[in-house]
């Protein structure tokens, strides 16, 4: 991922900093600017997630692009946050065969890939079980 | 008083047991452990680094105690192995933490004390009123030569203390340092890997500059080791502490709880801190705690601390809300040299 | 509106094409359609060529521009579209020749689809594959295409009875199938073994779980059904052509284990054609992965869900069953050339209903219809045929 395309979500992929439709309610992470439900008679401001949810579903991924290739196998899930919406990540576990669907997660802070070995190094969030 | 308001480690989970490497050497495990006194170390994930165990750290002192951003008017990491020569791991924590923008940031190396020299910054700037509350990291995923007998000890952690007057929970008294310039271990810019003077490191190195700072600590505050509860010494092995410590006239049961590097192994710049935090985790309103850093190239940071009421006060502090140094190092996961290789980026792979 | 016949139909043979470009590949697909419309160049007025990746495949972009001129019709001037909605391109193409002659603004059309996938090594044509999703909240945290199906089959698993038996078995039908289409990338029948003892990818999903990467090119030509009878005698009569859409993330859905676009433009077609799913004789679905085979069988309508699992072991879906599913042998075992996959469903439904479809040949088939799906279900189109 470019440096600036990484460079402008910095706060979303460090602190889950998403959106809230104080209209109808609705969290969203990824964030989104618009509200599906709602949308023009909507009203969107910021919701910093608290980082915590549980495995909607998971699988363990066994080959990958060549960015996370030494990782694998790792997990991939969808997290369904505290306050409702979904995200997909990363469940970093040392056994895949731990995870569950329903397992609960807390946000950790982790590198998310680099750009060769000069290239800038994107940190973000992964889960590990709570 | 300057102080001590909240604190946080980060200890990643996997360990490789030292004869594990003793046994890709062909060394002698029985020897090397008995002259280390270390029998595990701990290596970081495949995505782990310095910055992402400095904002663990960080997030694990926010834990405790929920400190205003806006107050964070300066962070320091000191590290040998910031993921970046040019790019300051600074500004990334600060940013997870979300203590961007209003605020100072720069990444200190001094070997194994550069944590202890943020300290000492941060403490700086509060008390000339500069900032309500700097954040002093330090944090490595220690480099050891494969093969080197570093490789024994380097191991990955990092510990950050916010450093403010607003209740602290411990009291820094006093703090000086000892610098000379001592050629005992170093690492040229572009190298892989650090390079030491072997037993040069010990006399000259250690030992004359950890002395020279308690020494002059203990003349500074007119005090004598018993006046201490706990003590603490830059842990490169289980040795060196444990001697200077004799040498000082320190006992045994005031280093226990901080000298955590048979378990853990030299986390370099998180060192003496997490030994101060293991120190922290157990402590009661009152004890008085000595610490003395050591970096080399060379010098070595002391402080005399008070903890204060406020670490079992919960209004201001929870110390069980963030995991302690022991639960830390409780329910290790251990790899073969292999994979701790392929951890530590020890094999070449094609690109 | 007018109605629409699909009047020539051509398909490569799908595979690995080391000898073969993607103008190759391409010229060859458009030549045998026009071919078998018996139409000459200059009466051809548009083309719509379904195209995921030549940018990331062959690092080039422009290709509407590029087939037209290696067609030979860079003389001719024609309008020439590359329609890209990953792999239901060739879907969304054949859709947009569809309505520019329904619509009366053409009379004759080519739709092509074209992926040239072998030129690159797996692991970018893995990336590539990616961007389908959604790259910003998906891809850029590791999510692999067969990820993201692993994780709607490890849902549906969790919450409807479906074996991994039964999963295989999606697999071992459509290589059945496969061996009986010369096209096919894989001519050779499996076990249900061989599905289960192959590689994991991205558990539960084996190798033999996924479609492969394949080079292909497929092409079509329709016209106004009152005019068609004039270039075939079998022209096929195209019912209803729905597309849906819907959030491009797989976690944003209502519901990961459907996908709700194809509900959706299944709905839009049925009712388009106005038939109901027992009239349905036999199914093209996009079968990227097992699982997605499953979903759809469900998705349209044809059995509840959590019942296709069940369907398929009983051989409800098989070459001889009520509903014959995939009978080209699916993306599975026919392969997967991204682009081209959308036009080959409707080359295998017209084939059918004109009775040239060989050793996989249905009985007094009257009724076909095509489902194609881009990403993990964001963009889906169907389509529905029939004879005339």
């Amino acid at each position: 991922m470019s440096v600036p395309r990484f460079w402008r979500k910095i706060p979303q992929r460090y602190n889950l900093e998403g959106t809230h439709c104080e209209v109808c309610g609705r969290y969203f992470f990824p964030p989104r600017n618009l509200c599906p439900d709602c949308r023009r008679d909507g009203r969107i401001v910021g919701h910093t997630f608290e980082g915590v949810g549980t495995i909607v579903t998971y699988s363990v991924i066994r080959t990958a692009s060549d960015q996370f290739s030494d990782l694998t196998p790792y997990v991939l899930a969808i997290v369904e946050l505290k306050e409702g919406a979904r995200m997909t990540a990363q469940v970093v576990v040392e056994n895949p065969e731990e995870v569950f669907i329903g397992m609960p997660v807390k946000a950790v802070f982790r590198r998310l890939g680099t750009d060769g070995e000069s290239g800038v190094i994107s940190y973000g969030t992964k889960f590990v079980p709570a | 008083m300057v102080g001590i308001i909240t604190y946080g480690t980060y200890i990643p989970r996997y360990r490789i047991k030292l004869e594990e490497i003793a046994k890709v050497w062909g060394d002698n495990a029985a020897d090397i452990i008995g002259g280390l006194g270390v029998k595990e170390k701990s290596l970081p994930d495949m995505d782990e680094d310095s910055a992402t165990i400095a904002v663990e750290a960080a997030r694990n002192a926010l834990l405790r105690r929920d400190i205003d951003r806006n107050a964070i008017g300066a962070i320091y990491v000191g590290s040998e192995s910031h993921p970046y020569a040019v790019k300051p791991t600074a500004a990334t924590v600060g940013a997870a933490i979300m203590a961007t923008p209003v605020m100072t940031a720069a990444d200190y190396e001094f070997a194994c004390k550069a944590g202890t020299a943020a300290m000492q910054t941060c403490m700086g700037l509060v008390g000339s009123g500069m900032v309500k509350c700097g954040v002093a990291i330090g944090t490595d995923v220690a480099q050891g030569a494969p093969g080197d007998a570093l490789e024994y000890t380097a191991a990955a952690g990092g510990c950050a203390m916010f450093i403010g007057d607003d209740n602290p929970i411990a009291d820094i008294n006093h703090t000086c340092s000892f610098t000379t310039d001592t050629p005992d271990f170093w690492r040229r810019e572009g190298q892989a890997y650090p390079r030491h003077g072997g037993r040069f490191t010990g006399d000259p190195g250690y030992f004359k500059h950890v002395q020279g700072a308690a020494r002059m600590m203990l003349e500074q505050m007119g005090t004598a080791p018993s006046d201490y509860d706990y003590a603490i010494f830059h842990q490169p092995n289980a040795k060196f502490p444990q001697r200077v410590a004799g040498m000082l006239g320190f006992t045994k049961e005031q280093i226990a709880p901080g000298l955590v590097v048979p378990r853990l192994g030299n986390t370099y710049s998180g060192a003496s801190m997490i030994g101060l935090a293991a120190t922290l985790d157990v402590a009661k309103p009152g004890d008085r705690i000595f610490v003395t850093s050591f970096g080399s190239g060379a010098g070595s940071d002391a402080f005399d601390i008070t903890v204060t009421d406020r670490i079992l006060d919960d209004a201001v502090f929870s110390r069980g809300a963030a995991p302690s140094v022991e639960e830390l190092l409780a329910d290790p996961i251990y790899v073969d040299y292999a994979r701790y290789a392929k951890h530590k980026g020890k094999i070449m792979v094609q690109k | 509106m007018r109605d629409v016949a699909v009047i020539g139909v051509g398909c490569t043979d799908f595979g690995e094409w080391w000898d073969r470009s993607f103008r190759d590949l391409f010229v060859e697909a458009g030549v045998m359609a026009i071919e078998d419309a018996n139409l000459a160049g200059e009466q051809i007025d548009a083309m719509y060529v379904g195209n995921m990746s030549a940018g990331r495949f062959i690092d080039q972009e422009h290709i509407g521009a590029l087939i037209a001129d290696y067609s030979g019709l860079a003389t001719e001037n024609i309008a020439s579209t590359r329609v890209e909605a990953a792999c239901a391109s060739g879907g969304l193409a054949f859709r947009e020749a569809v309505v520019a002659v329904a619509s009366g603004m053409a009379n004759i059309v080519v739709a092509g689809g074209v992926e040239k996938m072998t030129d690159v090594d797996t692991s970018l044509s893995t990336d590539a594959l990616a961007g389908a999703a959604d790259r910003e909240w998906e891809g850029s945290v590791g999510a692999t295409f067969p990820g993201l199906y692993a994780m709607i089959a490890n849902d549906y698993m969790h919450r409807y009875p479906l074996t991994r038996e039964q999963l295989a078995q999606v697999a071992v039908k459509n290589h059945y199938n496969g061996a009986r289409n010369p096209i096919a990338q894989f001519q050779k029948e499996i076990t249900l073994d061989t599905v289960m003892n192959s590689t994991m990818v991205a558990d539960p999903l084996r190798l033999f779980d996924c479609s492969p990467i394949t080079d292909g090119a497929a092409a079509v030509v329709v016209a106004p059904l009152e005019t068609a009878k004039k270039f075939t005698d079998t022209p096929i009569r195209v019912l209803a052509t729905a597309q849906a859409s819907d959030t491009i993330a797989l976690h944003d859905r209502r519901d990961i284990s459907t996908l709700d676009a194809t509900v959706a433009a299944g709905n839009r077609a049925f009712k388009m054609a106005g038939l109901e799913r027992r009239d349905i004789d036999f199914v093209e679905v996009h079968d990227c992965f097992t699982i997605a085979e499953i979903c759809a069988i469900e998705d349209l309508g044809f059995c509840k869900k959590g019942e296709a699992g069940r369907l398929t072991e009983e051989g409800y879906t098989a070459l001889d069953g009520d509903l014959p599913v995939n009978t080209s042998g699916g993306l599975k075992a026919c392969g997967h050339p991204v682009g081209a996959t959308g036009i080959k469903q409707v080359c295998e439904a017209v084939l059918q209903l004109r009775g040239e479809a060989g050793g996989r040949q249905l009985d007094g088939a009257e009724i076909g219809m095509t489902q194609n799906v881009g990403g993990t279900g964001a963009t889906v189109a169907v389509h529905i045929f029939g004879r005339t």
